[in-house]
């Protein structure tokens, strides 16, 4: 579960790139609502990995 | 001041800045203490062996290798066109510093002060995993950190990189704006805690089955305390330093610098020690000196570039949300952090680095700082993750139980930090 979290976080970081090249500089608020859907997209790959350690460790605390 | 424009460095601009940069590495002694004073007795010999040890390895590591993937920012690197833009993605250095001597005193001080930073920033995941990692661990973590992440991480930002240029390609502000290593040293110190900690595991008895957290703290506040104000010392040198350097400030320009620094740490350390007085009756000398780290972290990324109201209140704010961080991340997430250095590396930067872009008076700022964010927790964050996963499977990250047991020092250098003192049983450690 950790490593899903891990791997959705580049989904985001490539969200954010789009957004630079798909907006015309002009267009700076849909650019920015694009990049922060980026960014809400790496907060959840991040949610997903703290979770995963979360349960990870309750199983096996000494 | 603005990024961006070319060096045009004086000969009084270029003997202040190497000044500056001789005093910076206080700011590593007092990191090196902060890690040291917040771990057990048992172990302190261990840290600052360690520290000493990283500082070592980062600077051969990055003189090897991470140097050339570095470049300078007036070298061209390695560019790739996509959407009509180019995205300079990779230094193009000499190999193994060769030239030196003969480079430009820009190009010579831009290389001084990324050795330091490196220092700095691989001894951020080392205070994580304090009591538990290895020496051989930490050695592993600072190679991989001078070798690949920080020389990468350092070219799209301070070396004309693609996030540099975000302002001229696709006109957001001043592009990607650090100049004194928020981003490059601290957050990617922090995400290197993280992963760290989730590496290594807690420390033994930290998080009992069935029970609430233990607590662990520090062995030495007076450490804890004077690392801090070695650290002031450090840092200002490196904020200055920074402006210099990347934001290629006016002389006039850096006593304001220096006083934003110290404004945004004062700030941090009065609001924490507001918060820890109110929630537990006292202040905590440990979490206030985390407040006062992470009033620091954040003047990295704005000091150079906003008022001394705004660094104040970017201070409060760091101040109030270290303590909360830090409680939230052992009690509800069951991360063992003993340095704290998640909440004021990692989180102190990145609020730093968005405090930058709400008050930095260039258009588009904010967004090329978000961008930049998206970057570290979306790039930097797994690629340390996956390399440390890979280290930890070559050196294991963490040292056996019984060496846990008996601690660091005696496990890993045969004597303990302070011969004379009894030691006793730990009760946690079942």
């Amino acid at each position: 579960m950790k490593f899903a979290g891990l791997l959705v976080m580049p989904a985001g970081f490539f969200l954010s790139l789009a957004a630079l090249v798909l907006f015309p500089a002009s267009n700076t608020g849909a650019r920015t609502a694009f990049v922060l859907c980026g960014l809400a997209v790496e907060a959840l790959g991040l949610a997903v990995a703290v979770r995963g350690h979360m349960e990870s460790k309750g199983k096996d605390r000494p | 001041m603005t990024p961006g424009q070319p060096p045009l460095l004086t000969d009084a601009t270029t003997a202040l800045a190497l000044a500056l940069l001789l005093l910076a590495p206080l700011a590593i002694a007092g990191l090196a203490l902060i890690n040291t004073g917040l771990g057990r007795s048992r172990s302190a010999a261990q840290s600052l062996l360690g520290s000493l040890a990283i500082v070592a390895v980062t600077a051969i590591a990055f003189a090897l290798v991470g140097a050339t993937l570095v470049g300078t920012s007036a070298a061209a690197g390695h560019i790739f066109i996509l959407g009509g833009k180019p995205w300079n993605w990779l230094g193009m250095g000499p190999f193994f510093l060769l030239g030196l001597s003969a480079a430009p005193a820009q190009a010579q001080l831009e290389l001084l002060f990324e050795f330091l930073a490196v220092a700095l920033a691989a001894l951020i995941p080392w205070g994580s995993g304090a009591d538990r990692l290895r020496l051989a661990a930490g050695c592993a973590i600072g190679a991989v950190l001078a070798a690949i992440v920080f020389p990468l991480l350092v070219h799209w930002t301070w070396g004309n990189g693609w996030l540099a240029q975000l302002g001229v390609n696709f006109s957001l502000g001043s592009g990607f704006l650090d100049p004194a290593g928020a981003a490059t040293i601290h957050v990617l110190g922090g995400l290197s805690a993280l992963a760290v900690a989730w590496i290594a595991g807690p420390r033994r008895g930290k998080f009992p089955q069935g029970g609430f957290a233990t607590a662990m703290p520090g062995h030495n506040a007076v450490y804890i305390l004077f690392g801090c104000l070695l650290a002031l010392a450090g840092w200002l040198a490196l904020n200055i330093a920074g402006a210099v350097l990347w934001l290629h400030a006016p002389l006039a320009a850096l006593p304001a610098t220096a006083v934003n620094t110290l404004l945004s740490a004062s700030g941090a350390v009065i609001a924490t020690l507001a918060v820890t007085r109110y929630r537990f009756g006292k202040p905590d000398a440990s979490l206030c000196a985390n407040g006062w780290l992470t009033g620091l972290v954040a003047s990295s990324a704005c000091a150079a570039v906003v008022s001394p109201l705004a660094a104040l209140f970017i201070g409060i704010v760091a101040g109030v949300i270290t303590p909360l961080l830090v409680e939230v991340l052992e009690l509800a997430v069951s991360i063992d952090d003993p340095s704290g250095a998640i909440a004021v590396h990692g989180a102190g930067g990145l609020w730093g680095l968005i405090a930058a872009g709400v008050f930095a008076p260039w258009p588009g700022q904010f967004s090329a700082q978000l961008v930049g964010i998206a970057t570290l927790l979306g790039l930097a964050l797994p690629l340390v993750y996956l390399l440390f996963w890979l280290a930890n499977r070559v050196i294991p990250f963490r040292v056996d139980p019984d060496g846990e047991r008996i601690g660091m020092d005696l496990h890993e250098l045969g004597g303990g930090a302070y011969p004379e003192f009894v030691i006793h049983r730990d009760d946690t450690y079942r």
